[in-house]
């Protein structure tokens, strides 16, 4: 399938790939200087998963990005001198120096939510951004990162099944790179594919090349434009290789060389250049032009960074609460008064019946597991759903896994 | 007019606040066609439907992280905890992202999380917890502990227009034992303000929670022997009205701080050292503690009885302090 991308917008993906990747080269050589307060995370040879998912977004959209996703944060609009001086703990990063890394956001605007580090904690909450946005008329979708390892936490599981009953219009981006810190795959689940897990909580998947901006942009924006008609979560793993250690101070002496040198070979970044020049969508002077472009926003915030103050140490008592500084405004888009009584009212009871799924037979592979599954799953909408639009879990609904071959890594469109 | 429980004022708070805005959504496990373990939720989901009472499967952490993202979306979400004791599932929600989410990066986090805590009904180990100081410890959340249905409502529904993460615990003990008249129209009780429900000259005794009744059963007993103890209801424990300790305890000088949660870290700590360090010139007398034992809450009723303080407990700690 050909890629729906515009030239400018395929010269977007390499502009944001690049600068993402110039951006943490430039902090790997600020953390060797002393200036970085904290650790520096790479997200080397991810730099596709981070821009492809975020590209694929609509403006009123919500993203909660993990330590490895400076590129979605650069997508939806964040300058690099916001992500320079939160990483040196500045005056002027976006939390004023109250926290680091990537952990800072906006509400109002770009629609970002600064994570936690606690790995997993964003599912639920962007599930509940997700069902706020139905509630509220929306048809907004909330998107967020997870790590293999992190898609062994508790609470990765009790956030996709609630995603799943709600039928939430939440994207999760499962990010396989092969290790957690030290612990390869293998170490973390049985499973040969992540995205396996979606069977488990009756909703869709997909697997994509992590590594082809362009594949992962497509199959994003299919997950999305899913999710954002009501048919609930859809779950994409992406499959990529974690190019440097942990993070900064780690040598990652426990990955296999071969490893690197195989995956150095499908480096996000040359793949799409190669896939510019080859569809003649540009030309040596228009990468000069833009890798000039990346240098001097690099160097100018760089400058800015470093010329910015520490924060005053008195700050550190301000804010704990919010005392009226701050207003809490939803952004209706439906009338209030189909929510208040009378027109609110129901009966109090199930709507429709709790009865047998009736679901196509189960494959061979899981026939023990999927007899059981049939037998008890139900077919009621999940409440928080207007029970007139939720619909049942649909196995034949289109959805962007159709059929075993779709779940191959997907081809670029090229 | 009816007098009114506990109980049916958490739930008139509720219901006229959901009323009142339709931004204030329910989430938690049986509160819908149930209407609540406690029936606290009775009748919610037939007067606001399915978009606003959500029933959830059990999963404590999504249910606080879900809250959180509705929050941040401008909902004002009140999740219930089924008992109190499963708060400890949804412990890093609440502590890690709800907690610190405004002095990190400015966002506040508009949630209020209730639900019963509290013994004295035989729930043993684990329906029986008073948690209240996992959170007290946490600077950026406010927990609140009323003690009356007065307080129960209107500190219910100030929690519910408060900008903040409010953790509500509702004793289980009061929640049909004890009731009053509530006034016809709406009113509110500030989050952090202590009150005194009985003056007195001889002894200060700092209370919250069901323990404030204990105590000032205490004090009815210790008026028969001329004592005359001045019992404060806390209201909120996070944050602390310092003002209205620090008064009393300037006025009687002397001091018993009584609660059911038990004793190391408990709350009676915090206010001793507070008072040390602000009205040691005032103390007549040592600060004494009457709490629940350092154990896990016991099933078996005389092992309860033996854990928890009671009116007999209190009455010979004030006693012996009166007479220091
Ligand atoms: C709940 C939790 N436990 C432990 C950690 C410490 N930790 C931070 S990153 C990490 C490895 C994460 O691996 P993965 O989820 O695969 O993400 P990746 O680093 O590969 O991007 C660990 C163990 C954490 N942040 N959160
Ligand atoms: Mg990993």
């Amino acid at each position: 399938m050909a890629s729906v991308l515009t030239r400018e917008q395929h010269l977007d993906l390499y502009y944001y790939m690049r600068l993402n990747r110039e951006l943490e080269e430039q902090m790997v050589r600020l953390f060797r200087q002393n200036k970085i307060v904290g650790g520096v995370y790479s997200s080397l040879g991810q730099e596709a998963i981070s821009v492809g998912t975020a590209y694929a977004l609509g403006p009123g959209d919500w993203i909660a990005p993990m330590i490895r996703n400076i590129g979605s944060l650069l997508v939806r609009g964040f300058k690099p001198r916001d992500i320079l001086t939160q990483h040196m703990a500045r005056y002027t990063s976006p939390t004023l120096g109250k926290d680091g890394t990537s952990h800072f956001g906006d509400l109002k605007t770009r629609h970002v939510i600064s994570p936690i580090s606690m790995l997993g904690d964003l599912i639920p909450v962007m599930t509940g951004i997700a069902m706020a946005g139905r509630y509220l008329g929306q048809k907004i979708v909330a998107m967020t990162w997870i790590g293999d390892g992190g898609a062994s936490t508790g609470v990765f599981h009790e956030a996709l099944n609630l995603a799943a009953v709600q039928k939430a219009a939440l994207v999760l981006i499962v990010e396989n790179n092969h290790w957690a810190y030290s612990t390869p795959t293998e170490r973390q689940t049985a499973l040969r594919d992540l995205a396996d897990r979606a069977k488990a909580y009756g909703i869709e998947s997909a697997i994509v090349d992590g590594n082809d901006v362009v594949a992962v942009e497509r199959a994003t924006r299919e997950a999305v434009a899913h999710a954002r008609e009501g048919r609930g979560p859809v779950l994409i793993e992406a499959k990529t290789m974690r190019m440097r250690g942990h993070a900064q101070h780690d040598p990652a002496e426990y990955v296999p060389r071969e490893m690197i040198e195989e995956w150095k070979r499908r480096d996000p970044l040359d793949r799409h250049e190669k896939f510019l020049t080859e569809n003649k969508l540009w030309d040596a002077k228009k990468k000069k032009e833009i890798d000039d472009r990346i240098a001097r926003e690099i160097q100018t915030d760089v400058e800015f960074a470093e010329n910015s103050p520490f924060p005053p140490p008195e700050l550190a008592t301000e804010g704990v609460y919010c005392n009226g500084c701050h207003t809490i405004e939803a952004d209706w888009k439906r009338a209030k008064e189909e929510l208040l009584p009378p027109r609110s009212s129901v009966k109090a009871e199930w709507p429709g019946k709790v009865s047998a799924h009736s679901d196509a037979p189960p494959k061979a592979a899981a026939k023990i597991a999927a007899k059981t599954a049939a037998k008890t799953a139900n077919t009621h909408s999940g409440n928080g759903a207007r029970p007139a639009s939720a619909g049942t879990a649909n196995a034949k609904s289109k959805s962007p896994r159709k059929s075993k071959g779709a779940r191959a890594p997907a081809k670029a469109g090229r | 007019m009816a007098e009114t429980t506990y109980l049916e004022a958490i739930r008139q708070a509720m219901s006229e606040e959901m009323g009142r805005d339709p931004a204030v959504v329910l989430i938690g496990e049986d509160v819908g066609v149930y209407g609540g373990a406690f029936k606290a939720s009775e009748g919610l989901l037939e007067k606001f439907g399915w978009e606003r009472v959500i029933d959830t499967p059990i999963s404590e952490s999504a249910i606080v992280g879900a809250a959180i993202g509705m929050g941040y979306a401008g909902l004002r979400p009140i999740a219930e905890m089924q008992f109190i004791d499963f708060i400890a599932c949804a412990f890093n929600q609440i502590t890690n992202f709800a907690a610190k989410s405004h002095y990190r990066w400015g966002a506040p986090v508009p949630l209020v999380l209730r639900g019963p805590c509290g013994g004295g009904v035989h729930g043993g180990p684990f329906h029986s917890a008073n948690p209240e100081m996992y959170f007290v410890h946490t600077p950026g959340l406010k927990v609140v502990c009323p003690a009356t249905a007065y307080d129960a409502k209107g500190l219910l529904k100030s929690a519910i227009r408060d900008n903040n993460p409010v953790l509500f615990f509702e004793h289980k003990f009061l929640y049909r034992r004890i009731k009053e008249d509530l006034p016809e129209s709406d009113y509110t009780v500030p989050i952090g303000k202590a009150a005194v429900r009985r003056p007195g000259r001889d002894l200060t005794i700092i209370s919250y929670a069901a323990m404030l009744h204990t105590s000032l059963e205490a004090a009815a007993e210790l008026a028969k022997e001329g004592i005359e103890a001045e019992v404060v209801d806390l209201r909120t424990l996070l944050p602390l009205d310092t003002d209205t300790i620090l008064a009393s305890v300037r006025k009687t000088n002397k001091l018993l701080v009584v609660h059911e949660d038990t004793r190391t870290g408990g709350i009676a700590g915090e206010i001793a050292a507070l008072v040390t360090e602000n009205a040691f010139e005032d103390l007549d007398g040592p600060i004494r503690r009457v709490t629940s034992l350092d154990t896990p809450v016991p099933y078996a009723p005389p092992l309860e009885e033996f854990f928890l303080p009671s009116v007999a407990k209190v009455v010979s700690a004030a006693r012996e302090l009166a007479h220091y």
